[in-house]
């Protein structure tokens, strides 16, 4: 058989129905286009405004243009000549970065437990674990508060920090990420003579690392950014965090937006070093790569 | 090296009991297959040898030792993975290198060990590798090289193969052989698949719903197996089974007709099953005991398969593969009387 016997040209009906096709492939394209690009708008706004407003002088705050008619940097100048920006600052960094560190152990090892051991009353301990999620952080600030006060911990690191060193999500994460791991690796480590935290460590940990990541990510930033508790449980202005500091540029009358805008502004960039530090390690399939082909 | 001895075992979850008590005794340097369907306790039996099931009852002895209460690390033994299990997050060299961790060798002794164990299997150039560059085979080599490295007593593989292709895993039988044949070591292997099976143990050990049925050579429970299970279970195509009576001196079939027997320990008009194998039974041009229409041809290429029914039943027959019969044909059957095996119909237990 000849290449021209084989060969076969499109009937005008067929060119008909791929011309609809290909337009109506391209609508849904534009829809799927123009969804993402108004989520994108929604999503990068209040950037937007925030770092708009840290460029204005106060007279402009509530011209809500996105573009300063007189654009100046005397907000970031005052920010960080002020030595109290500094301290919040420090205190923030210190905080969050304890407390993913203790909450990525914690919730690992606990999930791991959970997932791994069998034990009787695991179920009931998970439900447990679970079921806190259940309860809004306002309704908790309260006992939280109290268990500060009879601890001393009152206007504290600690007290900042304690309620969050160890999470129900996390837990519930990490669990669910350990379910993924095979028996088959922790039973390999165990004849190679590694103890049960050596297996969790050793084996176990590095093939949960996106997980993991995603947790430090996820734990990270809600404490970088937690304002409530650490406004309840803290007196003194050294002992305050980032957002609470911020939200006391200003006196009485008036509220220094564009100072707490500049502050904010400034603020992020631990957020965007902290994910891109994290980010490489969430990457899917690491853990299939030792099993079958 | 070292015997592996297993007394009495028995395993049960909750009141379920799974293995009922079996006993086997494996020689320093023995290569032992364990074999069964799905279910029949073969790999269980490997991980409480391992250590990773607790033992209900009984014992298991390594060497002299007693190793029910041992941890794993404790037993001298290494085990490989139907998975592989080897560390996604490691190179190769690290990977063969894990079961060491906890030796006292000098770091300079365990890289030493290391390349000369990946010398062995041919993966010198693959040390600094990481497992997903690597293909099923290499894995599945890796996995290997970290039992090795320990040199341990007894070396268990549950169903080691059962992942890799056909090609690949023939190659790799082969490869596990010729490892045996070197290093010598005591080998406990579990699969479902009785060709790996026969191929590589000195002695298989067929089991059933937590049953030892029979234990022996590969040539041993081929030609003279203990039930119609393992008859049926080693040999493939399957062992045709025909149901009918002793006479004395041979078994009346169903029609009637009459296959002469050496005498055989069975009483005078018991109910036999006489079985033979695909191999055994030859279409001829000749007369033959049996003859039926020819259902279904198989051409094998050297051999052809030829379902024929007799009587109701369905067997498999060998015929030649230049000139096979062609369907609807009716053919007649014969095999030799020494190669005829028969079974009591009510136990399955073989008649000698």
């Amino acid at each position: 058989m000849s290449v021209q016997d084989i060969s076969v040209k499109p009937s005008t009906d067929a060119l008909f129905s791929g011309s609809s096709r290909t337009s109506r492939r391209n609508m849904g394209q534009f829809i799927r286009w123009a969804l993402l690009f108004g989520g994108g708008i929604l999503m990068i706004m209040p950037i937007v405004f925030m770092l708009s407003t840290s460029l204005k002088f106060p007279f402009e705050v509530y011209n809500l243009n996105l573009i300063p008619e007189e654009p100046t940097i005397e907000n970031y100048t005052y920010v960080l000549e002020d030595g109290r920006f500094y301290h919040w600052f420090w205190n923030s960094l210190i905080i969050a970065i304890l407390t993913t560190v203790s909450a990525v152990f914690f919730d690992a090892l606990v999930g791991y437990a959970l997932c791994k051991f069998k034990f009787p009353g695991r179920y009931i301990v998970f439900i447990a674990i679970l079921s806190t999620l259940m309860i809004p952080t306002e309704m908790l600030v309260i006992p939280w508060y109290l268990m500060s006060k009879s601890f001393g911990w009152l206007d504290s690191y600690w007290g900042i920090m304690f309620p969050g060193m160890m999470t129900a999500f996390g837990t519930f994460l990490m669990k669910q990420f350990f379910e993924t791991v095979p028996d088959d690796f922790l039973e390999a480590a165990r004849i190679d003579g590694l103890n049960e935290f050596q297996i969790w460590w050793q084996v176990a940990m590095p093939l949960v690392r996106p997980a993991l990541a995603a947790l430090a990510i996820f734990v990270f930033l809600g404490n970088w950014t937690a304002f409530i508790w650490p406004l309840i449980v803290t007196n003194s202005a050294d002992m305050y965090t980032l957002p609470v500091g911020l939200s006391s540029f200003g006196d009485e009358v008036d509220v220094a937006w564009e100072l707490i805008m500049t502050g904010a502004a400034i603020s992020t960039l631990p957020t965007l070093v902290v994910f891109l530090v994290f980010q490489r390690f969430i990457i899917r399939g690491v853990v299939m790569a030792g099993l079958k082909g | 090296m070292a015997t592996l001895s297993i007394r009495n075992l028995v395993k049960s979850y909750g009141k379920v009991e799974v293995l009922h008590g079996i006993s086997l005794d494996v020689a320093d340097g023995e290569f032992v297959v364990f074999v069964g369907p799905s279910g029949c306790g073969k790999s269980t039996t490997l991980r409480m040898i391992a250590g990773l099931e607790d033992i209900t009852g009984g014992e298991i002895h390594i060497g002299e030792r007693l190793v029910n209460n041992l941890e794993p690390k404790d037993r001298d033994i290494a085990m490989v993975f139907q998975n592989y299990a080897i560390y996604p997050h490691m190179s190769v060299r690290k990977n063969i290198g894990f079961g060491l961790r906890t030796s006292k060798l000098p770091k300079a002794g365990k890289d030493k060990r290391i390349d000369e164990v990946a010398a062995i299997l041919g993966m010198s150039d693959l040390l600094e590798r990481r497992p997903n560059q690597l293909s099923g085979g290499q894995r599945q080599r890796v996995a290997i090289g970290r039992a090795m490295v320990r040199d341990p007593a007894v070396f268990l593989f549950d169903e080691p193969l059962s992942n890799l292709d056909a090609q690949l895993r023939t190659q790799m039988r082969l490869e596990i052989k010729k490892l045996h044949q070197r290093v010598g070591n005591t080998i406990v292997f579990v699969t479902h698949d009785q060709v790996e099976a026969m191929t590589m143990a000195d002695r298989i050990v067929i089991m059933k719903d937590g049953h030892i049925q029979q234990v022996g050579t590969p040539l041993e429970v081929y030609h003279k197996p203990a039930n119609i299970f393992v008859a049926q279970f080693i040999g493939a195509p399957s062992m045709n089974m025909l149901p009918g009576t002793w006479t004395g001196g041979g078994v009346r079939l169903a029609d009637g007709l009459t296959v002469p027997l050496p005498a055989r320990t069975a009483a005078e008009g018991a109910n036999v099953v006489l079985g033979l194998r695909p191999d055994d039974l030859v279409v001829t041009n000749k007369k033959g005991f049996l003859s039926g229409q020819v259902a279904v041809v198989e051409p094998l290429g050297a051999d052809t398969l030829v379902y024929v029914g007799v009587n109701g039943h369905e067997l498999i027959a060998k015929a030649s593969g230049r000139e096979p019969p062609k369907v609807g044909q009716t053919v007649a059957l014969t095999a030799n009387a020494g190669e005829m095996h028969l079974f009591d119909a009510k136990s399955g237990e073989a008649l000698p």
